[in-house]
């Protein structure tokens, strides 16, 4: 029948479909996958997320596999007859219990890695992340440094005039630099609406809600540019404006602290909307 | 029945006709004043398929400014006008109203009712849909633009809304009325009006997914009446509810909505849970397996509904021992939602089947909606939220149960008893065509979504960095399939109402219940005399 003939043709083609969109994403660096990260905390995430996914796949070829089996043998055309069993307490049992398992064994490693990431003791330096609309605001808590970070793509790039640059949407003119190695601790908050301060290569983002202060921490293993985007809904902008953290060897990070502080001594910091980011982040903490 | 009623009932002016072998009245006074069932199902599915091409006309607007990097059709405040729009018509005007229409057709007729319970009332719950929206809509016309703080109406941001503020909050308000005066009369149908021997556990699972579902409905319908309520005071009348600056909390906000907001998700599956179970015995031939458990299970996912909602706010900020609570919590769902599936699956075991349009829906159904399970049981864990959280790993997920899943069950009950209502076969090569496209189309425009959301890209953003731009353009060419080939949905229905081969009253040779005793079409008025249940 021509409609079979057509879903096996459509079969193949959205086949071919996935398979051109994996080999393109190979070509060109894509990423399918959440990134490893370059943080125990992001390491562990990234094994627990591809446990539970090779655990769904698993389930899935099982359920499905039965399924299809199914779907090609028990069909009126081959002239089966309908058999009427319609329960088994046994069966029922066995396959609420076998889910419960496997549920307490994808529990348990989560359990862990959240317990570690809610221990943000022992920190060596502590940033308080602001965000505004549409950027972000860091405050070095104890080395009076603080500068807001902005998108620094021309719009012109984003109104198709000009060619795209490498780092489109994900460049700034200030990121926020942190030593390798070091324990640091991250306070989000926002001065207007919420925000929420993301950076896939650290594993976890953290919402910026104003009147509140939450605390996560980093700790960045190798040097490198890590870049990351406001991920909750902040208004027309909220696509325009990322994160660029720049994680620097521990000298190079003492040299870029005593140059920022001799920059920022004669003039006092200024905030331009009129927002005061003290009296949001004044609230009780979270 | 409504003869029955005061003699001031405008609907039948002056003619009190005790005949019940009457037709509907003629003309356009017939839909307004009706208090048929079976009129009001249909002006719900037609209000449904109406909103559903309204809400997937803006969701191809998005779709084609993300086709590519930059901006290219529309600048970003629309289009955080049109992914909140998007969301409030798919959800309150499309698969909500939908399932209600559905209720409103089928019910009466399985339980072997002569109508609902309360028909004026009904025709009240569905004649507030239409002004609801025709408000909603105008609010993308005022000063400032529609709402653009996303479905969630996550305050402050929402607050930060021009004058369309007010209007958009009464239009949930009348949303919410109809949703709760519709659950109300679904409850009292099915506990008033089944015929004699119909017990509770004899029911068909479609009435039993629909009697816990209302109940969901009137648990939190109010609870979200409430939060919008505290929006409108915030914004007009200087109450600080969700200010932290006059002592309230932005997050407070979340908790209420999302009270509301999760076992609103299973609103919107469970009647779908229904119509599969009911689609698949009759081409399997074969009796639903674990009909108990399936009522059970039912019943278990409607509790857990209730206590899972803070999973959509892992990232907020909650203390260790609340992540550790919502996290197993929402875990736990994944064992009566396996049961339903496992129970499908044996319902088919050894059945002869056969794959009319209906059945193809429903196996759809069954896998893609499983899909979508997967990513949600990832998404459960809370440690591994941290990173998938508001990216497009979440729209893929709850796309995967909201179209595949809820709209795929929704078009496979539209087929299934299409010949019931219309008394005509649909064309079923064009229903085979609608299938094979939108399948593919639905996965062609939601499968890339996972790679985009693992690979950093944040969701409701108008524009994105470069790496982004082959996955979605993948998936806009998914969403132009998926779009158009529902026009094929829209001509097959309305080909089917105006004629075709006459459907027997049995329709599938493996049909079971009380609906398929009717003729095809229905007389007007069924069982006012209650048939005999064995």
């Amino acid at each position: 029948m021509g409609i079979s003939r057509f879903a096996k043709c459509s079969g193949t083609i959205l086949a071919s479909a996935f398979v051109w969109a994996w080999s393109t994403g190979a070509q060109a660096e894509l990423g399918l996958n959440m990134p490893r990260g370059v943080t125990s905390v992001s390491r562990e995430v990234y094994d627990l997320h591809m446990l539970i996914f090779w655990i769904c796949v698993a389930i899935g070829v099982v359920v499905f596999g039965v399924m299809f089996w199914s779907i090609f043998h028990h069909r009126k055309s081959l002239g089966v007859v309908p058999a009427q069993f319609h329960e088994s307490t046994f069966v029922e049992i066995v396959w609420t219990v076998i889910p419960m398992l496997i549920l307490i064994g994808m529990a348990v490693p989560a359990t862990k890695t959240l317990v570690k990431m809610y221990d943000a003791r022992d920190a060596e330096l502590t940033v308080k992340v602001t965000g505004y609309q549409w950027r972000w605001q860091y405050d070095y808590l104890d080395q009076e440094i603080k500068f807001f970070s902005v998108l620094s793509t021309p719009s012109a790039q984003i109104r198709n005039v000009a060619t795209k640059g490498e780092h489109y949407l994900l460049e700034v003119d200030n990121p926020l630099v942190v030593p390798v190695g070091k324990k640091v601790r991250i306070l989000t908050t926002a001065a207007d609406v919420i925000h929420s301060w993301w950076v896939p290569e650290l594993g976890w983002k953290k919402d910026a809600i104003p009147g509140f202060i939450n605390e996560s921490w980093t700790l960045i293993e190798q040097p490198g540019i890590y870049r990351g985007q406001c991920a909750e809904l902040c208004g027309k902008d909220h696509g325009y404006m990322p994160i660029v953290v720049k994680a620097v060897p521990e000298a190079e990070f003492k040299e870029w602290l005593a140059q920022m502080k001799s920059k920022n001594q004669p003039t006092p910091q200024t905030v331009t909307n009129g927002s005061n980011p003290q009296i949001a982040a004044g609230g009780k903490t979270l | 029945m409504s003869t029955a009623s005061p003699a001031n009932d405008h609907a039948h002016d002056h003619d009190h006709d005790h005949d019940h072998d009457h037709g509907p009245p003629r003309g356009l006074t017939r839909w307004i004043f009706t208090t048929n069932h079976k009129d009001i199902g249909t002006l719900y599915l037609l209000f449904s398929l109406l909103m559903f091409f309204v809400g997937g006309t803006m969701a191809l607007f998005i779709r084609a400014e993300l086709f590519q990097p930059g901006l290219q059709v529309v600048n970003p405040q629309l289009f955080n006008e049109l992914t909140t729009m998007h969301a409030l018509v798919m959800i309150f005007g499309a698969v909500m109203p939908a399932f209600v229409g559905l209720a409103n057709w089928l019910i009466p007729m399985m339980i072997g009712g002569p109508d609902m319970a309360l028909p004026r009332m009904n025709n009240w719950s569905f004649w507030i849909m239409p002004f609801a929206f025709t408000l909603l809509l105008s609010t993308l016309f005022m000063p400032g633009g529609g709402p653009a703080g996303g479905w969630t109406l996550y305050p402050p941001l929402v607050l930060q809304t021009g004058q369309a503020f007010p209007f958009v909050i009464l239009a949930i308000h009348m949303m919410g009325a109809s949703s709760i005066m519709g659950a109300i009369n679904i409850i009292a149908t099915i506990l008033n009006l089944r015929a004699p021997g119909m017990t509770l556990m004899k029911m068909p699972l479609f009435v039993w997914t629909w009697l816990i579902t209302a109940y969901l409905l009137i648990a939190v319908m109010p609870v979200l009446a409430g939060a919008v309520t505290m929006l409108l005071t915030d914004k007009f009348f200087d109450t600080s509810f969700f200010n932290a600056g006059g002592g309230g909390d932005p997050v407070m906000f979340q908790h209420i909505f999302w009270f509301f907001g999760h076992p609103e998700v299973y609103i919107m599956i469970l009647p779908a849970f229904g119509v599969i179970s009911m689609i698949i015995p009759t081409f399997a031939r074969k009796p639903l397996f674990g009909y108990a458990s399936m009522v059970y299970a039912t019943a278990s996912i409607a509790f857990l509904s209730f206590i899972v909602w803070a999973h959509h706010m892992f990232t907020v900020g909650m203390p260790l021992a609340g992540e550790l609570f919502f996290m197993y919590a929402t875990m736990l769902i994944a064992v009566p939602t396996g049961v339903k599936v496992f129970n499908w699956i044996s319902t088919m075991w050894r059945g002869a089947m056969t794959f009319e349009t209906p059945m193809l829906f429903a196996i759809a159904f069954v896998i893609l909606f499983t899909i979508g399970g997967f990513s949600g049981l990832m998404l459960a864990m809370a440690p591994a939220d941290f990173q998938y959280q508001d990216t497009y790993f979440v729209v893929a997920h709850f796309h995967y149960v909201l179209v595949p899943g809820a709209v795929f069950s929704i078009m496979a009950a539209a087929y299934y008893w299409l010949p019931k209502w219309t008394g005509h076969m649909y064309d079923e090569k064009l229903g085979q065509w609608h299938f094979w496209l939108s399948t593919i189309g639905v996965n062609v425009l939601f499968f890339p979504q996972h790679f985009l959301g693992l690979a950093g890209m944040p969701r409701r953003i108008p524009d994105y960095a470069l790496q982004f731009t082959e996955f979605n353009m993948l998936s806009t060419i998914g969403a132009f399939i998926f779009g158009f080939s529902q026009l094929l949905f829209a001509y097959n229905v309305i080909k089917t109402i105006r004629g075709g081969v006459k459907a027997t009253d049995q329709v599938w040779e493996g049909a079971h219940g009380l609906e398929w005793t009717l003729s095809s079409p229905p007389p007007y008025h069924t069982f006012t005399v209650a048939p005999e249940v064995k």
